[in-house]
């Protein structure tokens, strides 16, 4: 394990911690928000705050798939399911997402022909082995999934299966940075920005976020020392009076992105106008539609869709805490009534959510290494 | 799902370019490389597996890493290699 030690090495991380303690300017707070669900997994699965003065504050972002799709895309999900000649795929981590009748998984007890796929690619199989059913694959996820669905379409295209199609809900991280930094709710000073969202679209689409709105941005791995060292990166910004986007994670991210993955993106979908978000309402171009040109694919115009508006559960406050104005165990539902066995919202279904990562590591508490303390303080 | 899983590339698919067989934890399976037709990986070279697309190449202390991350975090990472090894790409 040499190669993981020099991403974990304790002695780096207190080497960190009092670099960082350094950069805070006396008397200033900072908050700064982690987009990725992953990044939300890392910090608490390594307790990463106990390594942050007191004046810094990680806010946890919308960048956790599952957690953002609204109940009534899930209801609709459901209505195409319950179709006789539809067999429905989808991934493992949507299996448990709450819709206003119960998951998928309650569905497919109910006998219900919802399959768990790995990949898009297995719901290509699956519609060959069926030519007498329609196959709809429910395609969620940011920009590190929908490369995928759209590689499948076109393998769909080019060998003619006719009874694949896609239920459509793939969203774009950037406008819903933008929806959090025009949010009235939340100042925050900076962005630790997503790992592998960013291997597909690169570093370029944040640029707007340290131009327009003067915060930096900085570009993170998912190591325990990937996300001090980023912090320490956003703080060294501040304290030059700089905002600009910085990679760390440049060994993964191309600066440019994945050219190919975005060409396939662009060639099989398109923006819509406006999409829900779970928690954060209508965000306009922030969701993606199949294109006219593979109609024939996109399982909303193939079927009907009721489109109903859902609103969540009255209990459930995910939207406070996707929106990072909550911290996931001042919901009043969370470890309660809401737990990753039974839950009631999103966040606490997926892995990458932050209130099953809070619940998960148990991290209520801060206990500061010293090397956290401010200088002069101990 | 969003899991990013890191795998070794083992061979080549004889007949479709965008295809490669993987080892990853032992577990060995087909993926897609389609994404990385710009710069094809060889064997013995390492790649961030998404949902069964290669989706860039990685080093291998990256990908030990990774790996290290990923079976610490439980739960998700053992669905995602069941989920591996239940995949039908073909």
């Amino acid at each position: 394990m040499r190669f993981v030690d020099e991403f974990r090495d304790a002695d780096k991380a207190h080497a960190l911690a009092a670099k960082i303690a350094a950069l805070c300017e006396p008397g200033r707070s900072y908050k700064f928000m982690e987009v990725c669900g992953g990044h939300t997994h890392t910090i608490y699965k390594h307790g990463l705050e106990d390594y942050l003065p007191e004046a810094i504050t990680l806010v946890h972002g919308p960048g956790c798939p599952v957690c953002v799709i609204p109940m009534g895309r899930v209801d609709d999900a459901m209505h195409l399911a319950a179709r006789p000649d539809v067999i429905m795929t989808s991934f493992g981590d949507m299996m448990r997402v709450p819709g206003s009748n119960g998951s998928f998984f309650d569905a497919k007890a109910s006998g219900t022909d919802i399959r768990m796929v790995y990949s898009p690619l297995d719901s290509l199989k699956i519609a060959r082995q069926n030519p007498d059913r329609q196959v709809v694959f429910m395609a969620i996820g940011f920009e590190t999934t929908a490369p995928s669905t759209a590689m499948t379409m076109l393998r769909a295209a080019a060998e003619g299966i006719s009874n694949f199609s896609v239920f459509c809900n793939h969203v774009t991280i950037v406008p819903a940075i933008k929806a959090i930094l025009d949010s009235p709710d939340l100042r925050l000073d900076g962005f630790l920005g997503p790992g592998h969202v960013s291997t597909v679209i690169g570093c370029r689409p944040y640029e707007f976020i340290a131009r327009d709105y003067h915060k930096p941005v900085v570009v993170a791995g998912f190591e325990p020392l990937d996300i001090l060292q980023s912090i320490y990166m956003l703080l060294r910004q501040l304290a030059e009076g700089r905002s600009a986007v910085e990679n760390q994670y440049s060994r993964v991210v191309p600066w440019n992105g994945n050219v190919v993955a975005l060409k396939a993106i662009g060639e099989t979908m398109e923006l819509r106008p406006y999409f829900e978000w779970r928690g954060l309402g209508f965000i306009s171009h922030s969701a993606l539609r199949v294109r006219e040109k593979y109609a024939a694919m996109d399982a909303e115009r193939l079927f009907s869709v009721p489109g109903v508006r859902v609103a969540d559960p009255k209990a459930c406050q995910c939207g406070e805490v996707l929106k990072g104005v909550l911290k996931p165990w001042e919901c009043k539902v969370f470890g309660t009534a809401c737990t990753p066995e039974t839950p009631i919202g999103t966040c606490m279904v997926s892995p990458e959510g932050a209130c099953a990562a809070y619940y998960n590591y148990g991290r209520m508490n801060r206990n500061r290494v010293p090397e956290a303390a401010p200088a002069g303080q101990s | 799902m969003c899991l990013g899983i890191p795998g070794e590339v083992i061979e080549l698919h004889p007949e479709q370019s965008d295809l490669a067989k993987v080892n990853v934890s032992g577990v060995k399976r087909l993926i897609n490389i389609g994404l990385l037709s710009d710069d094809p990986p060889k064997p013995g070279e390492w790649v961030l597996i998404h949902v069964g697309f290669a989706l860039s190449k990685i080093d291998e202390a990256e990908a030990a890493a990774a790996m290290e991350f990923l079976e610490g975090i439980g739960q998700a990472y053992e669905d995602e290699i069941a989920a591996l090894r239940g995949s039908l790409i073909e």
